[in-house]
């Protein structure tokens, strides 16, 4: 019978992914990507995704490092799950590959990082004194267009327990991560992914006062880098500056330790 | 009453030139125009210094490019000797140094003798060690430097900063352009001296003296590589503005509005020591000061009162005596920020006390201070006042006093006081604060990263995490 | 122990576990805090006019002490003859505040200095273990005051406080106090032995609670005498003491103090912790024998602008 041969296919609407959410964009816009209807973040979206990354920071940051790396590691099993669903998107076989060993990589460093970029200082006096790396807080990213760049700016942000607020350039994958994100142990709002324009969005959240950092890393256009630069200076927010690195080589630590700050406490050894 | 005779340090030991030119290159050279520095203690003209124009930074800058290529070549173990035999010279001179320093700084010479001088040269010691061992400083296996440095330092801790900022670069491979500060400039011209002493390679090394904008030609140089700035938080945020976009690394270390956490349980002698030493040390000149109390409300009274006691037992006066624990205020502007504010949180209702002290005639001066009664709203508990004056909070909580504690847009320092250990860990931890003193206040070591969270700037500078703000 | 001896001062703790709870919820001390600061108060530069106003000072509280087995009367007398006049060929040059001196060298001591106006002091006790049983202790007080002794060195059960038995250490010290009579009593905590500071500030405390009208570091016969430290911390327990219960009591560093820079650093730490009140021999003591010819020497220099050598002064 031909009326069972060809079966209409269910689309998927792409939403924004803000506090665990799928919301649409508050303005109603969307825009089409490759036929598909994605959802066109506009400030105030940007400006709900930062209050659900606050919101979230501190207990996020509070959990303990091997429970943020077994929450980490699900997500890992949850994106080798929807390998196929990613290549249905265009994305190399090889790539997804990378992508899911990379999040894996970074999940295992949850409860290493703080001995590779902290310790004991030997002070000249009767002191213990210890410096440990903490979370900026909460990081606004724009995103890289791969998979595998996007996996490699998230992953580091958010296993040493900052939020992030992602402006993706690759939105159908980066919607299909942020399933990923809600059907692992993800706490909402430690993952907020907006699709849409970076240039539209971006300045908002260079200039927000309640945003510690920002990484420039998916802006291609110079001249907007260096007026994000400029709009981060506003707060002395940390600026992971725009580059384009070879996302398949070993990223080394510097991704995590530039979205980490450093405190060091002292106290008075004695009886 | 037991009085003191006066115990003052002999000036002789050290002898200012009556101008100083630029130190570009390995040699001094003069500018097109000068300025003068003063003693603040007395406003007595010290010397006369060159004031480096655009054309001067280009020339130093130029002559740190060239001196570039050899000193990153020379191996590690080499470097490290100019630095161990820069440290040495220090140390020689250390009484010399401190009595300048005091002199054009207006800091009680116990100070710059007995914390400053000793800090100095214990940095390049800590920083020469490295030279040859960066590859196991964990930034990768083979460490490179920037390039050239320009590094503008402040007034507070004149020749400290220049060590936190020269001894790291020059470990590393880089060549440096640094401006000292407008009003203490002449420790940064003393050191030019020693790295001639030292032999240290013409250009690797470039002092330009000045103003403002000295420091802004030489951050937004072309040629720069790497920008260090230690000072307000204002001028950081201009600095970031204009490095924007053109990939120069920047550290930044800022302002602060310390809290300084006294709990019912701490050891209270101790405390009010550290509250002393947290705001009155250096006349608050200090971006770390301890410059908000915040006193857990069933102590307060008491804790006070011996504050007070305390606080009546400071000698202010001549830095150069050797008995004043509280000297000079750098400078008549500094001095009319100070009186402003301060001035706002009477205004303001805060209360305010000092205890009685007779500050001299001639100089610029600001008796120890203190505002109770303040709260989060008055502008003393936020804005830096970067003077000898504390604001006085309480709270009934710790949860209360962490509130409280972050509820600023600095985070460069807090303190914490407490005999229960698990206490001191739980808040240090919630403190958003780059350094936390716990039972002790502004203690400094070369081994020890210090730097902001916030507006308190970016990166830090002592120990191996000071290292890298200058590897690529 | 005793409800009379408690109820001497008002709002004393009234029970053993009272006191216990009472010197335990002292504030603390930070160690490596309370070194700095003597530290630094070691620092003071203190010169010329100063100086000599310090060293006049210093002689005035010392309590000159001679504490051997080798003790003999005409060592005491003669000890007792410099304690009147310690430079004889000066005399501008003040007496010192005691003879300190074994029960069974008071009555030599007694005899040279009655009428002077110079105390006699004299370590009872069992020094300087205070391992005796309390009778013996008191028979030994008794009879130094008898002797003459107008002020009484005890030390405390050191055992009986780091076992926690506060009570017993207390009152052993209100039946000593009642042992002296008119004499003032000067409790002996034998810091070096207690091993914290917070152990010092307790002790203090449980001293001046008992009715000490002194509190003083040390024996002199352990390894560890008085330090700038410990003394700090005694000073503080006075001046709070005094704040609280309204009774001023004395301190008395004793042990390792032989110079006149070392004074001084005592003086200055008065001067700058509890301040004029106890600047004064009435309620400050040096317990020391060496430490008198370092003041004169030092009190030469200055009035004859050269350097003093031992020759010129008398032995003790």
């Amino acid at each position: 019978m031909p009326e069972s041969s060809v079966r209409l296919s269910v689309r998927k609407t792409y939403k924004l992914y803000v506090g665990g959410k799928f919301p649409r964009s508050e303005s109603g816009r969307t825009y089409l990507v490759d036929g598909d209807n994605v959802s066109l973040a506009s400030r105030k979206d940007a400006r709900d995704a930062v209050v659900a990354a606050r919101a979230a920071q501190p207990k996020w940051a509070g959990a303990t490092a091997y429970n943020r790396g077994q929450v980490l590691y699900r997500v890992a099993e949850m994106l080798e799950a929807r390998r196929a669903e990613f290549k249905a998107l265009g994305v190399k076989g090889a790539e997804v590959d990378a992508a899911v060993d990379r999040w894996v990589w970074y999940a295992g460093w949850s409860d290493k990082i703080a001995q590779v970029a902290g310790g004991a200082n030997p002070v000249a006096g009767p002191f213990f004194n210890i410096s440990a790396p903490e979370p900026t807080g909460v990081v606004a990213v724009v995103a890289p267009s791969s998979l595998l760049g996007l996996v490699s700016v998230i992953a580091p942000a958010v296993v040493t327990g900052n939020t992030v607020v992602v402006i993706a350039a690759n939105p159908q994958a980066a919607v299909t991560l942020a399933e990923v994100f809600a059907t692992s142990d993800v706490p909402g709002g430690v993952v907020n992914v907006l699709t849409g324009h970076a240039a539209e969005i971006a300045p908002w959240l260079a200039s927000h006062d309640d945003v510690n950092a920002i990484d420039l890393s998916g802006v291609d256009d110079a001249e907007l880098a260096t007026e994000l630069e400029r709009a981060a200076a506003g707060t002395l927010k940390r600026v992971v500056r725009p580059s384009s690195p070879d996302w398949t080589a070993d990223p080394g630590v510097g991704p995590m330790t530039a979205l980490l700050e450093t405190k060091t406490v002292w106290h008075p050894k004695g009886f | 009453m037991f009085e003191y005779a006066p115990a003052p340090e002999s000036r002789s030991v050290v002898s200012i030139a009556p101008s100083y030119g630029l130190f570009i290159d390995g040699a001094f050279s003069e500018a097109k125009d000068t300025f003068k520095t003063v003693n603040p203690a007395n406003e007595e003209v010290l010397s006369e210094v060159a004031l480096a124009g655009p054309e001067d930074v280009d020339r130093a800058v130029a002559a740190a490019r060239r001196a570039f290529e050899s000193w990153s070549a020379l191996p590690g173990s080499e470097r490290a000797k100019y630095l161990f035999r820069i440290a040495r010279i220090i140390q020689e001179r250390s009484r010399e140094l401190a009595v300048l320093e005091s002199l054009d700084n207006g800091k009680p010479i116990k100070e710059s003798r007995d914390v400053d001088l000793p800090l100095v040269a214990a940095h390049f010691f800590y920083y020469a060690g490295w030279a040859d061992k960066l590859k196991y400083a964990g930034f990768g296996p083979d460490p490179r430097p920037l390039g050239v440095a320009g590094q503008v330092i402040p007034w507070n801790f004149p020749l400290m900063m220049l060590a936190w900022k020269i001894a790291p670069a020059l470990a590393t491979g880089n060549t440096v352009v640094l401006k000292p500060a407008e009003t203490t400039p002449l420790s940064a011209l003393f050191f030019a001296d020693i790295c001639r002493q030292a032999e240290l390679p013409p250009g690797v090394v470039n002092i330009v003296t000045g103003a403002g904008d000295t420091g802004r030609y030489l951050v937004e140089h072309p040629d720069v590589n790497k920008v260090a700035f230690t000072g307000s938080t204002e001028v950081g945020r201009a600095i970031a503005r204009s490095v924007a976009g053109t990939g120069k690394k920047l550290t930044l270390e800022l302002g602060g509005k310390a809290a300084n956490i006294v709990f019912d349980d701490a050891p209270i002698d101790q405390a009010v020591e550290g509250i002393v030493n947290g705001i009155f040390f250096n006349q608050g000149h200090v971006c770390c000061a301890g410059s908000r109390l915040l006193v857990q409300e069933s102590i307060a009274e008491e804790l006070l009162d011996s504050l007070k006691r305390r606080m009546s037992t400071l000698r202010v006066g001549d830095p150069l005596d050797k008995n004043t624990d509280v000297g000079a205020i750098n400078s008549a502007a500094q001095l009319a920020r100070i009186t402003e504010l301060s001035e706002i949180g009477a205004s303001e209702g805060a209360e305010r006390w000092s205890p009685e002290c007779s500050l001299p005639d001639r100089g610029f001066w600001f008796a120890p201070t203190i505002f109770t009664g303040v709260t989060q709203a008055h502008r003393i508990a936020r804005e830096e006042i970067f003077g000898p004056v504390l604001s006085v909070l309480t709270f009934r909580t710790p949860a209360e006093a962490i509130e409280k504690a972050n509820n600023t847009p600095y985070g460069l320092s807090a303190g914490v006081w407490s005999d229960k250990g698990s206490r001191i860990l739980a808040v240090a931890d919630k403190l958003r604060a780059g350094v936390v003193w716990a039972n002790t206040f502004n203690k400094f070591d070369p081994t020890s990263p210090f730097g902001g969270y916030k507006e308190s700037g970016y990166g830090r500078e002592g120990g191996r995490h000071g290292l890298e703000a200058y590897l690529a | 122990m005793t409800a009379t001896a408690t109820s001497r001062l008002s709002g004393l703790p009234d029970s053993a576990s009272d006191l216990r709870t009472f010197l335990h919820g002292l504030p603390g001390v930070d160690k490596v805090g309370v070194e700095a600061r003597a530290a630094a108060l070691g620092t003071r530069s203190v010169k010329t006019t100063a100086k000599a106003h310090a060293i006049d000072l210093a002689i005035r509280m010392v309590d000159l002490t001679t504490l051997e087995g080798a003790d003999t009367p005409g060592k005491v007398r003669a000890l007792s003859a410099k304690a009147l006049r310690p430079d004889p060929s000066d005399s501008s040059c003040p007496a010192v505040a005691a003879v300190c001196v074994y029960p069974a060298m008071v009555p030599y001591a007694a005899e040279v200095l009655a009428g002077s106006g110079v105390h006699l002091a004299s370590v009872a006790t069992a020094f300087p273990s205070g391992q005796a049983p309390l009778d013996v202790k008191l028979a030994d007080t008794r009879d130094a005051v008898a002797a003459g002794a107008d002020e009484i060195d005890m030390v405390i059960s050191r055992g009986a406080f780091l076992a926690g038995d506060y009570g017993k250490v207390f009152d052993e010290i209100v039946a000593v106090k009642e042992a002296c009579g008119s004499a003032h009593l000067k409790v002996i905590l034998e810091t070096g032995e207690l091993a914290t500071y917070d152990n010092v500030r307790r002790a203090s405390w449980l001293a001046m609670l008992a009715g000490a009208d002194f509190i003083k570091t040390s024996t002199g016969k352990v390894p560890v005498a008085a330090t700038l430290p410990v003394t700090l911390i005694m000073l503080e327990a006075v001046r709070d003491f005094r704040a609280r219960y309204g009774r001023q009591v004395g301190v008395k560093p004793a042990g390792g103090i032989r110079t006149t820079k070392d004074a001084i650093k005592y003086l200055v730490m008065i001067n700058e912790t509890v301040g004029d009140d106890w600047l004064d021999p009435d309620w400050f003591r040096f317990g020391a024998s060496s430490l008198l010819n370092d003041l004169l020497m030092q009190r030469t220099k200055l009035t004859t602008g050269h350097y003093a050598g031992p020759d010129y002064f008398t032995l003790d």
